[in-house]
C-alpha cells in the first residue's frame, strides 16, 4: 500500500498568516507538501461551509490560520473567527466526522517557523486520523 | 467563456530547480478555459513583462494567471501590465509557487510539482470567475486633524501647515510640547527643549491655518480617509471638525516605579524626569547612581524601551558639566546606545569617569537608608561580588510606556494596538507610520518609545503621508469591498453587527429592507459575508463561487490524482 498523502486545504489571511506562510519560504523552512493555500483577507471571512464543502468532498483536513488575537489587521476580525470554528468542530464530532480535521491557528506576519511547526503537525495529525472517510462517499 | 492565459516563472532557479516548470505550463494547458500557457525565465523582468502584454493581445486574453511568488509584493505589477495591455487588473490572478511551494518543498521536486499544478489550477478556477471592477473615487476634505501636541504632534501639525493644509491641532493639556517641556536638553547635541518647542509653538501661531484646541479630548470619530468627522470637547464644548486625514501623536508616559529600590519611600530616589526637572531648576546631586533597566525587559514588561540608556548618558555628562567633582555610577544588564552619535555620548561618558557596573536581572540592586545618603548594594557580575556605593540621588530608568487612554483613542479610530498599549503601523517597512486604517497616520512615542530626532522624523513623514490624499483632492478605493444581493438579502443585520468598521446598514429599497455596503468607508475584511447566512453579501475579488470553485478544483485534481 503506498503511504497516504493526505490533501489539505488552508485558509490564510493576507495580513499576518499568509505573510508568515511567506517568510517560511524567504526562510527555506521545510515542511510537507500537502498544504494548498487560500488566501482570504481575514480568517474572520472563512465562511464555514468552505470547510464543510472541502470536508464532504474527501479533503482530508482544512486549516484556517488568522492573525493572533489582538492583532487583527481588521481589529476584531479574528475574534469572530475564534468563535465560529470551534463550534464547526463540534458539528464535525457530532455528525461522526472527526472535528479534529479542522484546525484553527494563529500564525504572525513574523513566525515563519510558527507556521513551519503548525503544518508539519497537522499534516501528521491528518496522517495519524487516516483517509478522509468521505472520499468514498458519492453523492 | 473566458479567454486565460497562463504565465509560470522559474524565478530563475528559484522555482525551476525544484518544480518541473514546463510539465506544470503543459498541464495548464489542458485546463478549462486556458487559451495560452507559457513560461518566463523571470515573469518580473522587462522581457518577462513583455511576453505577458504581447501575448494577451496576440491571444485576446480577458483573463490573466502567473504563477510565481507572492501577491504581497509583485501583485501591482502584474496588474499593472494587464491594464497596459487592456484589460481590467482585477481579471488578474496570482498563484505562489515559491514561497508556498518550491522554497519550502525543495527536498521533494516530484510532488511538489503535483502541488504546482493543483495551485494553478485552483488559480485558474478563480480566475474563470473573476469579474472586472470599478475603482470607486471619494472627494478629500482638504483639512487634516493631529491629535496630540508634543513633539510628535507639533512637527506633524508644523509640517501640514507648512504645506499649505487647514490643521487642527488637539490637545488634552492646558498647554503644548507635552513631555518635552520638563527635559531641559536634548542629547546627543544638548539643544534647549523649551526653545524647541517655542520655535514650533510660534511657527503655528504665525499661521492662519493652524487651529490650536486646548484642554481637549477626542470624543467622536466618523468616516473615512478623505471624509472623517472628529467631534472633540474644548472645555465643555462640542466641537465637530471635518478633516481628510488625521495623524496620531499622542506619545507615550514614563513609567512609575510601584516601590521599587525605595521609590515613594526614600528620598533622592527618583525617575529620570523627576532628575531632568531638578537639573533644569539648576540643582544637581553630588553622587548619583543610575540604575538601568526598572520595570522593562523582564517578565510582564518584556521591551527595551529604547531610549533610557541614551537619557541616562545624557543625564551624567550634564551633571559632570554641572558639578566636575560629581561622582556617577550606571547599573545596568546592557548598554544599549544605539547610533554613532550615541555610542560617541557613551564614550565620553566613560572618558570623564563615569563608571558603569553590570547586575543581572536576578540580583537587583538593594537600596537602603545610611547616615542621610543613600546605599546601594549591588552584585557586580564582571568583579562577582558584592559592591556598595554610597550615594545622594538613585535614579531609575523606567521604560516609557502606553497612555492610558491609548485604548480608548485605539477604538475610536478603529486602529489597533500591541499588547503594550503602543499603536501598530500597518507594515513596519512597506508602510511606516500608516495604520492599516487608511487615512489615519502614527508618528512618536505613541508608536514605540523614540528619541526627539526619531520622534520628529516620523512626525514629518506622517504629515506627509496625510498630505498625499489631501494634495490629490480624491482617493481611490480597491475593489475589494463588500456587497450584498439584494434579492437573497433578508436585512437580518448579521453583517451590521460583524463590521468593525460600521460599514453597513439596513436600509429600505424598492419597498424591502435590505443591507446596504457604504464602499468608501468598507475595508474589505470579508467578515460580513462569513457573518450571513443567506450568501447575500459577497467580497469583490473573493466571492464564494471564486472560493468555492478552487475548493472543487482541489478535490478534482487531488483526488483524482489518488485514484
Amino acid at each position: 500500500m503506498t503511504e497516504f498523502r493526505p490533501t489539505i486545504l488552508a485558509f490564510c489571511c493576507n495580513w499576518c498568516s499568509y505573510a508568515g506562510a511567506d517568510l517560511a519560504g524567504v526562510s527555506r523552512l521545510q515542511m510537507p507538501p500537502n498544504i494548498h493555500i487560500v488566501r482570504v483577507m481575514c480568517s474572520a471571512s472563512v465562511k464555514p461551509e468552505y470547510a464543510l464543502k472541502a470536508l464532504s468532498q474527501g479533503i482530508d483536513g482544512v486549516l484556517v490560520l488568522g492573525c493572533h488575537i489582538g492583532d487583527c489587521h481588521y481589529m476584531t476580525g479574528n475574534h469572530r473567527t475564534a468563535k465560529r470554528f470551534p463550534i464547526v468542530q463540534k458539528l464535525l464530532n457530532d455528525v461522526g466526522l472527526d472535528g479534529r480535521r479542522l484546525k484553527l491557528d494563529w500564525v504572525s506576519a513574523a513566525e515563519g517557523e510558527k507556521f513551519q511547526k503548525v503544518v508539519t503537525e497537522f499534516v501528521e495529525e491528518v496522517k495519524r486520523l487516516g483517509p478522509n472517510p468521505l472520499k468514498e462517499v458519492k453523492f | 467563456m473566458a479567454r486565460i492565459g497562463v504565465f509560470i516563472c522559474h524565478c530563475g532557479h528559484n522555482i525551476a530547480s525544484t518544480i518541473a516548470v514546463e510539465e506544470v505550463v503543459k498541464f495548464a494547458r489542458t485546463l478549462p478555459e486556458v487559451v495560452v500557457a507559457d513560461h518566463n525565465l523571470y515573469s518580473c523582468s522587462e522581457e518577462g513583462l513583455g511576453a505577458i502584454r504581447n501575448s494577451i493581445k496576440q491571444h485576446k486574453l480577458d483573463r490573466v494567471v502567473v504563477a510565481a511568488c507572492t501577491p504581497r509584493t509583485h501583485e501591482p505589477l502584474f496588474r499593472k501590465i494587464c491594464e497596459e495591455a487592456g484589460i481590467n487588473k482585477y481579471l488578474f490572478e496570482f498563484v505562489n509557487i515559491r514561497e508556498h511551494c518550491s522554497w519550502i518543498h525543495a527536498k521533494e521536486p516530484g510532488p511538489a510539482t503535483e502541488k504546482a499544478k493543483r495551485l494553478v489550477a485552483m488559480g485558474v478556477s478563480k480566475a474563470a470567475l473573476l469579474e472586472t471592477q470599478e475603482e470607486k473615487e471619494s472627494s478629500v476634505i482638504p483639512t487634516a486633524i493631529v491629535i496630540g501636541g508634543g513633539l510628535a504632534g507639533l512637527t506633524a501639525a508644523a509640517s501640514l501647515v507648512a504645506q499649505g493644509i487647514e490643521t487642527h491641532l488637539i490637545e488634552k493639556e492646558k498647554k503644548l510640547g507635552g513631555q518635552l517641556c520638563g527635559i531641559g536638553v536634548l542629547a546627543p547635541g544638548f539643544e534647549d527643549t523649551t526653545k524647541l518647542v517655542e520655535s514650533l509653538i510660534n511657527d503655528l501661531k504665525g499661521s492662519k491655518k493652524a487651529h490650536i484646541h486646548l484642554n481637549s479630548k477626542t470624543k467622536v470619530v466618523h468616516g473615512f480617509v478623505g471624509n472623517f468627522e472628529v467631534t472633540i470637547d474644548e472645555r465643555g464644548k462640542e466641537l465637530k471638525i471635518p478633516a481628510g486625514a488625521i495623524v496620531v501623536a499622542t506619545g507615550a508616559r514614563e513609567f512609575q516605579p510601584k516601590g521599587e529600590y525605595g521609590f515613594g519611600d526614600l528620598p533622592g530616589v527618583m525617575t529620570q524626569l523627576e532628575l531632568e526637572s531638578m537639573l533644569t531648576k539648576g540643582r544637581c546631586p553630588h553622587r548619583t547612581v543610575f540604575v538601568q533597566c526598572v520595570g522593562s525587559r523582564q517578565p510582564g514588561r518584556e521591551y527595551c524601551s529604547r531610549i533610557c540608556c541614551n537619557t541616562t548618558l545624557k543625564n551624567s555628562i550634564r551633571i559632570l558639566d554641572m558639578d566636575p567633582g560629581a561622582t556617577v555610577s550606571v547599573i545596568h544588564r546592557d548598554i544599549m546606545s544605539y547610533g554613532t552619535a550615541w555610542e560617541e555620548l557613551y564614550r565620553k561618558a566613560s572618558e570623564r569617569g563615569v563608571r558603569f557596573l553590570r547586575y543581572g536581572l536576578a540580583n537587583p540592586a538593594k537600596v537602603t537608608k545610611k547616615d542621610g545618603s543613600l546605599l546601594v548594594n549591588i552584585y557586580d557580575e564582571t568583579l562577582t561580588e558584592e559592591i556598595d556605593l554610597e550615594t545622594d540621588a538613585v535614579v531609575l530608568a523606567t521604560p516609557m510606556v502606553s497612555r492610558e487612554d491609548s485604548g480608548d483613542l485605539s477604538k475610536l479610530l478603529k486602529v489597533p494596538r500591541d499588547k503594550h498599549g503602543f499603536f501598530l503601523e500597518a507594515h513596519v517597512k512597506l508602510r511606516p507610520v500608516e495604520f492599516a486604517t487608511d487615512g489615519v497616520f502614527i508618528c512618536g512615542s505613541a508608536r514605540w518609545p523614540s528619541s526627539a530626532k526619531e520622534v520628529m522624523c516620523q512626525a514629518m513623514a506622517a504629515a506627509a503621508k496625510a498630505a498625499i490624499p489631501i494634495k490629490r483632492g480624491k482617493v481611490v478605493i480597491e475593489a475589494i469591498t463588500a456587497w450584498s444581493d439584494p434579492d437573497k438579502c433578508a436585512a437580518c443585520g448579521n453583517c451590521v453587527a460583524a463590521c468593525p468598521y460600521e460599514a453597513v446598514e439596513i436600509l429600505e429599497q424598492d419597498g424591502k429592507l435590505v443591507a446596504k455596503v457604504n464602499e468608501a468607508q468598507c475595508k474589505g475584511c470579508g467578515t460580513c459575508v462569513a457573518a450571513c447566512p443567506n450568501d447575500a453579501m459577497q467580497q469583490r475579488g473573493f466571492t464564494t463561487r471564486q472560493l468555492g470553485a478552487m475548493i472543487d478544483s482541489l478535490v478534482k485534481h487531488a483526488l483524482e490524482a489518488e485514484q
